[in-house]
């Protein structure tokens, strides 16, 4: 049999168990051994509670996305065991604590195998310990059953562990080495066999790479609110300021945050601020201030699901309108889309350069996914020598010269800027409309042909910045049966859903478009004419960016493949919903049998106090609520003895009823 | 200490003519700004006003000094921005207080508790002038106005006492009838390390029709010779803050030496953000790369 050389491990449990820790230590392993690591946490924002579910792939060659498969099934409670086990795939495993959990043999498939942990039998030796190290135990576990090396695994934990102390780290790796040795003795290897080339390659997130690309690229001003899922170029910022020599300042709301950094950016300094959508709301008005007065500042917009607050730690891309409709009145300024980790410090460095070189706002646009999920990258992707590119600054002005025009009209529409400080060169930068000289037009002296040139002044600059920016490259045939087109971190996944359509026989190409704005509408529009059959990708419901996209070119792709439930797609979404589309069934939006089980769960925990759990689930046709529906039976967390029946309609998703069993509504309820 | 070479004010001549109404409070701003900037020797390029949106607001346009005139509301975070990016400039931030104590209330409290190395100058005319006379922050109770037609009866935000309990380390009221005054009141604060307030009876003639030249002629006294007055004492500052009627204080309410924003942040201690060197070099960039190791 072939060896396997890709394996998605999943680890479930409650927020507050520890599993984020153990994910990255399985993760940094695999990554020093050499092999490609990308990861994904579903999480909630909740401290404790709530369902945490983090997914682990690796592999040896580089992968872009979690993919959508599950080998290895991590459960650190029975509702992980519930949910996921069956998802796992023959040839894998579900690894649990056999002292507090159960894994019925019903909930899992022919050819996956189910590891039990005795935890505290396998730990015996080391007396009393914190129940986290049921994790470590499992670790140990899986490192077996994947052939993984155990040295590198000792030596994260020595590295984790190294401030607490050599007794914790010691007992970490003999907790380790006990989990290891015990699955040695009950069981054998997955067969997986990893070529561990040991080659270091970082694993970093989207918005790491954000701030070290600023950094690099000489950004020594960071401002922000918190604000998930931006904070954490806030945290990078602020552990590495007064080494990088970055004044970070989090401020009283985005309103501060983004003209703070225009203050820093007008005064000379590289300046860049973070937030997700509701605070980019609050700083609209100042970015036509930066287009305006001309001032150079970076905007990070990480995407989480909208509107309104809404759903704070999961991934979307719907801000798109937002960012585009931000600030009134025409004004230039240049909107980025990213597309992997190592581009997202490239564009960090690349937004720096065409923020001075242009004197504008440029905004980068992300999403949870992309700024978040962790992701080996080559070895040598991020490069330090990057080039910073800051336009015409002058650095002194004589009075013989007249008096200084800091909005020159010049044909490129940049003006030589003069920092403040300047000898000689002393203007006014004015939100009200002005002259050449900075002088305002606005109220006494409005003269309309004045207004116009300026304005063209500033406008013309995007045309320079369009030439200096890389058209978008069709990836694949240009013949192929269909086009896929997406825009920003859906690049790695939209590339593995086309590895599937080929092997089921549909050959397609794709667009995946970084610069939004300005927009290369000439080359788009004429790559995307001669295309077959055109399909947008998009986290959102209404396909803001094939709205876009219609608005620059005229042109309209078929059809829409969109996903709004605050997960990622991963390639058999999008494969599943464009052979529907091919084959002419309608997209259902019906509940589905996993949703139902997750929506089973979410009344459990607002009405049932988290006593019971979704058992067996099956569809009625025939109900009184003029749809069909899902009849889930709640059972008890212990025993799995039927509590009540709760019923959801199968198109609406509507919670019609909850009947207990008479009996055990007391301690169910 | 190097000795101040004092620069006579047409220093700060500006080739455009204010646009105020004729009698407006905020020429005698104006002047005792360039006064206080004169005395103290600073150069026009070192010079750096910040404003809002407001009458007052447009005074940037009319000083021959580095200057932006801002969004409403939001000068004081540009010129945070400002003087965290090049601490060696003077940032004197102008405007209303509508900009100041209304839209841009915030921004004022957070950057006095930081003690940011400012100066604020508010030009306080209790209306809302440049949108033709409503209510503002400061419009006193029962004052009727284009949108209190009936008389307002929101309480004025008392901007004295706030700036005392916010963290402010020199809070000053000034008139603009009293331009030496004035002058003196505005060198002190730009002068003094920390963060200082002004704020400016600086009557608005055409639509307050209340607060008046006359009217603050007849209440206004000095603090600075009033017997047994301590600026020193934050107590005396508060209680004399409260102080309106037949009497209303102007001068020096208090003045406090604490370190600045700028003394304690780490990544200024090599001198302004502006002059470092851009970029890292490749030993701190694989430090920083292996991290993610």
């Amino acid at each position: 049999m072939e060896k396997k050389r890709d394996v998605t491990i999943g680890i479930g449990g409650a927020a507050g168990d520890g599993l984020d820790k153990s994910g990255d230590t399985i993760a940094k392993t695999c990554s020093r051994l050499g092999l490609y690591v990308s990861a994904y946490n579903s999480y909630q924002s909740v401290i404790r509670g709530g369902h945490i579910w983090l997914r682990v792939r690796i592999a040896e060659k580089k992968v872009s996305s979690h993919g959508d498969h599950l080998n290895v099934l991590i459960a650190l409670n029975q509702d992980t065991i519930e949910r996921h086990a069956r998802e796992v795939e023959p040839g894998g495993a579900v690894i649990y604590n056999s002292d507090k959990l159960t894994c019925d043999s019903v909930l899992i498939g022919n050819q996956v195998l189910p590891v039990p942990l005795p935890v505290k039998a396998i730990t015996k030796s080391f007396g009393r310990l914190q129940p986290i190290m049921q994790n470590t135990v499992a670790l140990g576990a899986l490192l077996y059953l994947l052939g993984l090396d155990f040295d590198m695994a000792a030596s994260v934990l020595a590295d984790t562990f190294k401030h607490k102390g050599e007794a914790v780290v010691e007992q970490n790796v003999r907790v380790v080495r006990a989990g290891y040795d015990y699955a040695r003795d009950i069981s054998v290897p997955l067969g997986y066999e990893w070529d561990y080339t040991r080659i270091r390659r970082p694993f970093i997130t989207g918005n790491e790479a954000f701030a070290l690309g600023a950094v690099a690229a000489g950004c020594k001003f960071y401002s922000a609110y918190p604000m998930t899922p931006a904070s954490s170029v806030l945290h990078w910022m602020a552990a590495h300021g007064a080494k990088c020599g970055v004044v970070v300042k989090q401020c009283e709301d985005e309103l501060a945050v983004v003209n703070i950094a225009i203050g820093a950016g007008h005064a000379g300094v590289r300046a860049m601020c973070g937030t997700s959508g509701g605070g980019f709301a609050l700083m609209t008005e100042a970015i036509g201030e930066a287009g305006m007065i001309e001032a150079p500042v970076v905007i990070i917009e990480v995407q989480r699901g909208g509107p309104s607050t809404g759903i704070p730690t999961k991934t979307e891309q719907a801000d798109l309108n937002q960012v585009f409709g931000a600030s009134q009145g025409d004004y230039p300024r240049v909107i980025i889309a990213p597309t992997d980790t190592t581009d997202c410090y490239y564009t960090a460095v690349e937004a720096h350069n065409l923020a001075e070189k242009y004197q504008l706002p440029v905004t980068i646009i992300s999403d949870l996914l992309l700024s978040e999920h962790p992701e080996t990258i080559e070895a040598d992707a991020l490069r330090h020598d990057v080039p910073i590119e800051r336009g015409e600054i002058i650095s002194d002005w004589s009075p013989e010269k007249g008096q200084f025009k800091r909005y020159a009209f010049t044909r490129s529409g940049v003006s030589p800027r003069a920092l403040p400080g300047t000898v000689g060169a002393m203007y006014v930068a004015a939100t009200d409309e002005h002259d050449e000289e900075g002088v305002v037009i606005s109220d006494v002296f409005t003269t309309p042909p004045v207004r116009r040139k300026i304005q063209e002044k500033r406008m013309r600059k995007l045309d320079k910045v369009l030439q200096e920016l890389t058209p978008p490259k069709l990836e694949g045939p240009p013949d192929a049966e269909v086009t896929l087109i997406g825009w920003g971190s859906t690049k790695g996944v939209i590339g593995e859903a086309i590895a599937l359509l080929a092997a089921q026989g549909i050959t397609a190409n794709h667009l995946q478009v970084k610069y939004l704005h300005p927009f290369h509408a000439k080359e788009v529009s004429e790559m995307l004419r001669g295309m077959k059959r055109t399909f947008c990708v998009e986290c959102n419901y209404t396909g803001q960016f094939a709205r876009h996209l219609r608005a620059e070119t005229g042109f309209g792709v078929n059809d829409l493949i969109l996903k709004y439930d605050g997960e990622p797609f991963e390639p058999h979404h999008i494969v599943e919903q464009l052979r529907g589309i091919l084959e002419d069934r309608p997209r259902s939006t019906d509940v589905t049998l996993e949703e139902a089980r997750e929506m089973g769960y979410h009344y459990v925990r607002v009405h049932l106090a988290d006593k019971v759990r979704p058992g067996k689930i099956e569809k009625i046709d025939e109900s009184e609520y003029g749809e069909p529906l899902w009849q889930i039976e709640m059972v008890s967390r212990d025993g799995g003895e039927k509590r009540g029946n709760l019923s959801i309609g199968a198109a609406t998703g509507s919670t019609y009823s909850w009947q207990a069993v008479k009996a055990l509504t007391a301690d169910a309820g | 200490m190097a000795t101040v070479i004092e620069l006579p004010i047409e220093t700060y001549a500006s080739e455009v003519e204010p646009d105020w109404c004729p009698g407006c409070g905020d020429f005698g701003v104006l002047r005792a700004l360039e006064i206080a900037a004169g005395r103290l020797g600073i150069k026009p390029e070192d010079l750096m006003i910040v404003s809002g949106i407001g009458c007052s607001s447009n005074l940037p346009g009319f000083i021959h000094a580095y200057g932006v005139h801002s969004l409403h509301g939001r000068a004081v975070a540009v010129a945070t921005g400002i003087k965290l990016a090049n601490h060696d400039l003077n940032v004197v931030i102008t405007g209303g207080d509508g900009d100041g104590y209304g839209i841009g209330l915030g921004h004022f409290i957070h950057a006095m508790r930081r003690n940011l190395d400012l100066t604020y100058i508010v030009m306080n005319n209790q209306i809302y002038g440049l949108t033709t006379g409503q209510a503002s922050p400061t419009t006193m109770k029962e004052v009727r106005t284009k949108s209190t037609p009936l008389g307002n009866f929101e309480l004025p935000i008392n901007p004295i006492a706030l700036a005392l309990v916010s963290g402010a380390t020199y809070v000053a009221r000034g008139f603009s009838g009293e331009n030496k005054h004035l002058a003196d009141l505005f060198a002190g604060a730009i002068a003094h390390k920390g963060f200082s307030l002004v704020d400016v009876f600086s009557p608005c003639v055409t639509y307050n029709k209340i607060n008046t030249y006359e009217y603050f002629r007849k209440r206004n006294y000095k603090l600075d010779v009033e017997s047994g007055y301590d600026a020193t004492k934050v107590e005396l500052a508060l209680q004399k803050s409260f102080e309106w009627g037949d009497r209303i204080p102007i001068g020096v309410f208090y003045e406090n030496q604490q370190p600045t924003y700028e003394d304690q942040e780490v990544a200024l201690s090599n001198g302004p953000l502006v002059k470092q060197k851009l970029g890292l070099n490749k030993e701190t960039f694989d430090e920083l790369v292996e991290e993610f190791m």
